[in-house]
Formats: C-alpha cells, structure tokens, sequence
C-alpha cells in the first residue's frame, strides 16, 4: 500500500496558486528532495518576486524573501555567511530571466554553491499575464495582444543553452512537470541540484517546465498539453551542463 | 592608548569595521571610495572573512541583504551614483528590518556627475533613500578619526535597532590622511534568534521578509518601525557645538563643511564676530533640540554646504523659522573657502542673511 | 602655536603624495596635529598631481591648503598655477631643473633645487622628490636625523626597507643644496 504523505518540509498551509498550475507540484518535488537528503534543519530559501512571492510560507525551512530578480545574490550572501548551509533560489522566467539576469548569469559564473529552481511558464502570472522573456514567438499575452512579434521585442531566451556556455556552472538540466513520467524525471533533476551543493559541486540549476493554465487560457489539462506541444519543441528538455559526468566520461 | 597612524579615511572606515567584526564586504568599484573595497580585497582572505566584487551594485545590496538575514555583521560602500542603485536594496533591508551598513562617500551630481567632494545627496540619505516610509541613521564624520569612530558606532545601533546604518562622507574625507587610532572594545553583537540560519529542525522558521499583502498588517509594522525610530530620535542624536555659548550667529555644517566653517569662525572670532557652529553628527536623526535652543540666542543661522541647500531645510524646521537661515555654498564638487564662509558670517552678523 | 600648510604640486609619479606623507608622518611623530589631502581621480595618472599638507600646534580645521605658506612646485604647469597663492612671505621650493623660470613675486623665499638633475646623477631618479623634502626640513631648521629615521620607517612599508638608505640620501643631499 502506498501512503500519499506530506513532506515533512511542505508547511500545512493552503497555497495560493491557481487551479491546475505546477507550482504545487514543483513545491512538493523540493520539499521531497529536503526530507530524503534530511538538509531541512540547515536549508535556507529564497523566494522570488513573480507567483511563488509566498513560497516562504510554503516550505518549512527557513525563508528569506527577496526583490524582484535578486534571489541569486540574496542567496550568495546567505552562502558565503553560512557555507554549511543548504541555500535554495525559487524563481520564475520574468524574475529569473529578465530583471535578474545579471544575478543569475553571475552568480552562475562564479559557481556559487546554490541551487536554483527555476520555473518556466512563458508568462508573467503573478501581474496577470505579461509577456515574459520566455514567452513563444507568436504566444498572445495581455502585453503582446497581437502575438509575441520576434522583430518587435525579440527572441525568448534559453536559460540553460545560455548558462551552458560558461565555464562556471556545474549542472543545467531542463525538466517539465506535465506528466508522470516527467515529474519523475524532474525530481531526479532536483534531487541532483541539491545533492551537488551538499557534496560542494556548486551552482546547479533546474529549469522547469510549468503551465499556466490561467493565464494561458486554457483548461488545466490542455495546458499540459500545450507543454509538449510547443513548448519543448522549443526549450528541448535534457541536461545541459553536469561536469562531473563529463569528467567521469573523459577518465 | 593605540599608536596613532596616517590612514585615509576610507582605509580607517575599511579597517574599523574590520575591528567592529564586520567578516563581509561586497562592493562595486566607484571613485572616490575604492581604496575601501581595495582594503577588504586584501584584508579579508587574512581574517576568514569574505570580500567579494559584485557583478553591479544592486548584486552587492542584495548580498549584503542575505548576509544580514544571517545576522552577521555586513557592509558595502559606494558613491552617489552607486548609492542610487542600491536604493531598492535599502529600502528591502528596511522593510526587512535587517541591520547592516552602507558607506557613500558622496562625488557631485546628479547623474554621472563629477568624483569631486560633495554632500549632495543629504535628502537621499536622510529622507530614506527609496521607496517607502523609513529611515537609515545618517552619520557624517569630520575627520578620519570619525570615520572609523562612527563605523564601529554604526554597526553597533544597526544591530541595536535592526537598521541600516549609512556613513555619509565625502571624497575629501575619503581621501585625506590623518592621525588616528584604533582602540576599541567592542561589545558583542545582540542576540539574533530572527536570523535566517537554518532551524536545525529545533524551531518554527524564520522569515525574513517585507511582503505584507494586507494593509492593516503593513500599517501595523510601520507604525511599529517608527516607534523604534522615536526611540532613536530621542537616544541616538549626536552632534558637536563649537564656540555656541555667546554666540549671535550660528553656522551648521557637516562633514568637510564643518571643517572650513571652523577656519572662518575662527576668524570671525579674531575680528570680534561672536560666532559659533553647530555640527550634526547624526544627520537622521536630526539634532533638532541645538538648532531650537540657538533660535532663541542668535540673530541667523548660516547653512554652510557643499550641495545647492539640503541641510537647511531641516534647519528651518528645527529654527521653526524664528531667525533667518542663509546658505553659504559650493556645489558640482567644489568646496567653500574659509573666506566665502567668512563673507557669509559678516553677511548675517549684519543682517544681510536673507 | 603655528601652524604651516603645505602644498605640493606636480606631474602624477613624481612622488608628490609620499613626501607629503612623508612630512606629515614626521609631524605627527613629533605630537603635531596633522592633515594629508591628494588630490584624486584621472588627474592622478599623469597629469598635475597635488597634495594639501597640515602641520599644526592645534587642531586642524579644513585640510584644503588654498594659500599655502609653502609651495613646493615640480612641474612648470603648477608653478604657473600655485605662485600667486602662495601667502606674501611664504616660501616657495622650485625643481629648477624641470622649471626654468624664475619665480615673478619678490614678496616669498624661494629655493631653486635642481633636484631632478641631482637625483639622476646620484642614481636615484624617482627620489627628486625627497630631495626637495630634505631641502625643506633644512630651511625650516627640522633636520633632525632621528624624527626623519622615524618618520621613514613609517612611510616605508617593511617590503620596501632596503630604500630607507636611499631615501635618507636624497634627504641629505636635499638639505646640502
């Protein structure tokens, strides 16, 4: 018999997200990861600005709540203090991607050693559906009513091919979270993120996959599948970066 | 007593928070307070703490802010335009109420400026700096000694008060040389059970956080900060009176500009003008009791500034506009000569203040 | 109760900031209120350097020297610059070998040190500047070995050590000229 239990580490608060949407999934999967790894007595995390502002009543872990985009740099300061502690970044593609790309760029160039959970929904959902830097060419958002127009405001940008370009960072995965066999595969990746900053590899960071069913439009379960159909043909799920794989495979 | 030694002052700002325990400091290269971060760079592997050169200020507030979170004693320095980016930074700090603190040694502005000496950004430092109701402890020292004084006595009411505590200096008092000496007993930081350190599975956790979506929760915490700032207004004023026993005319002036008006006062006094000074230390808060008790004694108060007038706004206040207040300046990164202050004293003494 | 103020002037490298420290330092050993102020910013690199220097019996008030009692002038640019500030009676000490002119006010001491010169032939070409300080010492009847020993060791760093000789060389040949 399978007993469904809350993680010990998810907070018994009811969230505030939307019917359908991934975060909750994504929340438990971290949650998860903390109660297997035990690192919840010493993990510290970072919420965002974007939907996941309240993430820190979600987990039981210590919390810190930063400005919008700051997270990676709130977080290495948090890490430099306290290098024995286990410090998570929970961010969205406007806070992550956008206003907070010199965090995150840096922050992975000096390979801190955080983990960040980094949740890709194409869209602004907090503020009720902008145009994100992830947004699809073509995808109709309140803030790009016509189609996002690649020769008006430009391409999405692809978080881990990008990071991957560094030398810094030690592991990008991209997952999704829209079916089982995905969500399974997404709490490898996040498992492994947090198992690297444990064993002192440094910055990993897993992009997720998420719906947006609200601010999408669509009914939940057709939004999930709007995740296999445009969107990882377009943000290709896999691993990215994992130097330790690559320098096992060279020996 | 220590020996005294030649420092510059953003060497004796560096090294003094070294001293008052500070093991963090993040910053961003800007003219004229990069020997602060050059010191750090060199300091800090040597004493197991940590010196790391941001990718822009805003990265450097921001670690400042998790630092902080973990209760430890942080620092970062900049100057004017540095300072406008880290204004979101200070604000979350505030709202957080995590203590922490800031260095502007202050250049002429507004935008790119100058990297002369300047006290032009006095409303930004005073007035809060960013969005939302609050308040740093504004300090501005006058000599090289103050500056590493007023960094030990920074840390001290940041962790005191759960604040940020901003130096608000200048180049020139970055840049000059004098005697100083570093004695300090320094009294362990308070207890802080709200940092953010893990809860080792002993504890509810912690939070740190000013998101509070519901407005009578928001007024709450407000009205809450302000009560700690009266408590501030009413302990922490510092300021220094020179020469005020008989005085008919008052000059005020703060930093590099206290110390000009000395030379003029004391040439005023030498041709028979009873002069005197009151210099702020405490810039917020503001001493407002001197500047009262000097309304009621003197014929005019001098504003002696390195900005386009800032300060005199708050000594209007704090005069209730009882006697005139006349502003002697310099601005863009030039600095009053003992003479125009001087010309200035006369000006008032004989009733030409405006 | 005196107080003389100081103020040095010349290219950036010429090592106008470490003889100001220099004096300051010796000030300070000998219990003299003292301020040190460089000018700062891109006119470091290369360009006219100067270096405002405070010793007094009492408390120094602003450390900007505007109307220096002594003008120590490296460079022609900040001869032509600094002369008329000088206060009437003041002293002026001019590397006569970089400047050729001669100084226009007949109101001020001024002591003509072909110092670079001097240092080139004594081997010790970035030490123009120290031969003026010796120059300055010996004119203001302070060339006591001991506090220019003292105020060295302070102003080199131990890294350094083997130039206190040198140093004290140029001082020397400074206050002979």
């Amino acid at each position: 018999m399978v007993v469904f239990d809350k993680p010990n580490a998810l907070a018994d608060a009811s969230m505030h997200y939307c019917p359908g949407c991934t975060h909750g999934i994504v929340h438990r999967l971290v949650a998860e990861v903390m109660d297997e790894l035990g690192i919840e007595g010493r993990t510290i995390g970072i919420a965002p600005v974007g939907c996941s502002v309240m993430a820190y009543n979600y987990f039981n872990c210590d919390m810190i709540e930063a400005a919008h985009g700051r997270a990676p740099a709130v977080a290495t300061g948090v890490k430099r203090a306290e290098p024995d502690s286990i410090v998570f970044t929970y961010q969205g593609d406007g806070d992550l991607a956008s206003i907070g790309m010199a965090e995150t760029v840096h922050s992975a160039a000096r390979n801190e050693n955080i983990t960040i959970i980094f949740i890709n929904n194409a869209i602004y959902g907090m503020t009720g559906g902008q145009m994100a830097p992830t947004t699809l060419p073509g995808q109709v958002t309140q803030t790009s009513p016509y189609g996002r127009d690649v020769n008006h405001c430009g391409f999405p940008i692809k978080v881990c091919e990008m990071l991957s370009e560094l030398d810094g960072p030690e592991y990008l995965e991209r997952v999704a979270v829209n079916n089982v066999k995905n969500v399974k595969n997404a709490k490898k990746a996040i498992k492994k993120a947090f198992q690297n900053q444990v064993d002192g590899k440094g910055f990993s960071l897993v992009e997720v996959i998420s719906s947006c069913p609200t601010n999408w439009g669509m009914t939940p379960k057709k939004a999930l599948e709007w995740i296999d159909e445009k969107m990882i043909p377009y943000y290709p799920l896999g691993v990215y970066k994992d130097r330790t794989a690559a320098k096992e495979e060279t020996k | 007593m220590a020996d005294k030694v030649l420092m510059k002052g953003n060497e004796a700002i560096a090294e003094a928070a070294i001293i008052a325990g500070c093991k963090h400091y993040f910053g961003y290269p800007i003219t004229p307070q990069t020997e602060i971060a050059a010191y750090m760079a060199k300091r800090m592997p040597k004493i197991g703490g940590v010196f790391l050169q941001a990718e822009s200020e805003i990265a450097a507030i921001n670690m400042v802010y998790g630092v902080a979170a973990t209760g430890h004693r942080v620092m970062t320095s900049s100057s004017s335009p540095g300072i406008s980016l880290k204004g979101e930074g200070l604000s979350y700090l505030a709202g957080a109420d995590l203590p922490s603190l800031i260095v502007n040694v202050q250049r002429g502005g507004p935008g790119l400026g100058g990297i002369q000496p300047s006290q032009s950004d006095y409303f930004q430092a005073t007035k809060g700096g960013a969005h939302g109701d609050f308040h740093m402890i504004v300090l501005a020292p006058a000599s090289v000694q103050e500056m590493a004084d007023l960094t030990v006595k920074g840390f001290e009411l940041a962790d005191k008060y759960r604040m940020t505590s901003m130096i608000l200096a200048d180049g020139t008092m970055g840049q000059m040389m004098e005697p100083v000496a570093l004695d300090y007993e320094i009294a362990p930081a308070p207890e802080k059970p709200w940092a953010t350190v893990g809860t080792k599975m002993a504890r509810e956790h912690n939070i740190v956080n000013s998101l509070f979506l519901a407005p009578e929760e928001l007024e709450r915490v407000n009205f809450e900060r302000y009560e700690r700032y009266a408590a501030i207004k009413e302990n922490e004023t510092m300021y220094e009176e020179y020469m005020m026993e008989d005085a008919d005319i008052c000059v005020a002036a703060f930093g590099i500009a206290a110390r000009v008006a000395k030379n003029a006062i004391n040439e005023a006094r030498k041709q028979g003008i009873k002069v005197g000074l009151i210099r702020p230390i405490t810039l917020w808060p503001f001493p407002e009791a001197p500047f009262k008790k000097a309304a009621d004694k003197v014929k005019a108060v001098v504003s002696v500034e390195l900005s386009m007038g800032q300060m005199i706004e708050d000594i209007r206040l704090a005069t209730e506009c009882k006697v005139p207040v006349s502003l002697c300046n310099r601005a863009g990164g030039m600095i009053p000569s003992p003479e125009q202050v001087l010309e200035a004293i006369k000006a008032a003494n004989n009733g030409g203040a405006k | 109760m005196s107080t003389t103020q100081f103020l040095f002037a010349g290219f950036g490298g010429q090592g106008i900031l470490f003889s100001g420290k220099f004096l300051a330092y010796k000030g300070l050993m000998e219990d003299k209120n003292v301020s040190w102020l460089p000018s700062y910013g891109p006119e470091m690199r290369g360009g006219t350097a100067s270096c405002s220097v405070i010793i007094s019996d009492t408390p120094v008030g602003s450390p900007i020297v505007s109307n220096p009692d002594v003008l120590v002038a490296m460079n022609l640019p900040s001869l032509d610059k600094y002369e008329d500030s000088v206060v009437p009676g003041g002293t002026i000490f001019i590397d006569s070998t970089l400047i050729e002119r001669k100084v226009k006010r007949d109101d001020v001491t001024v002591h003509y040190i072909p110092a670079t010169g001097l240092a080139n032939e004594n081997g010790m070409p970035t030490l123009a500047n120290m031969i003026i300080a010796g120059k300055i010492l010996a004119a203001m009847g302070e060339f006591d070995e001991d506090g220019i020993n003292a105020a060295l060791g302070k102003v080199i760093s131990a890294r350094h050590a083997d130039k206190l000789g040198l140093n004290l060389k140029a001082l020397n040949l400074g206050k002979e000229n």
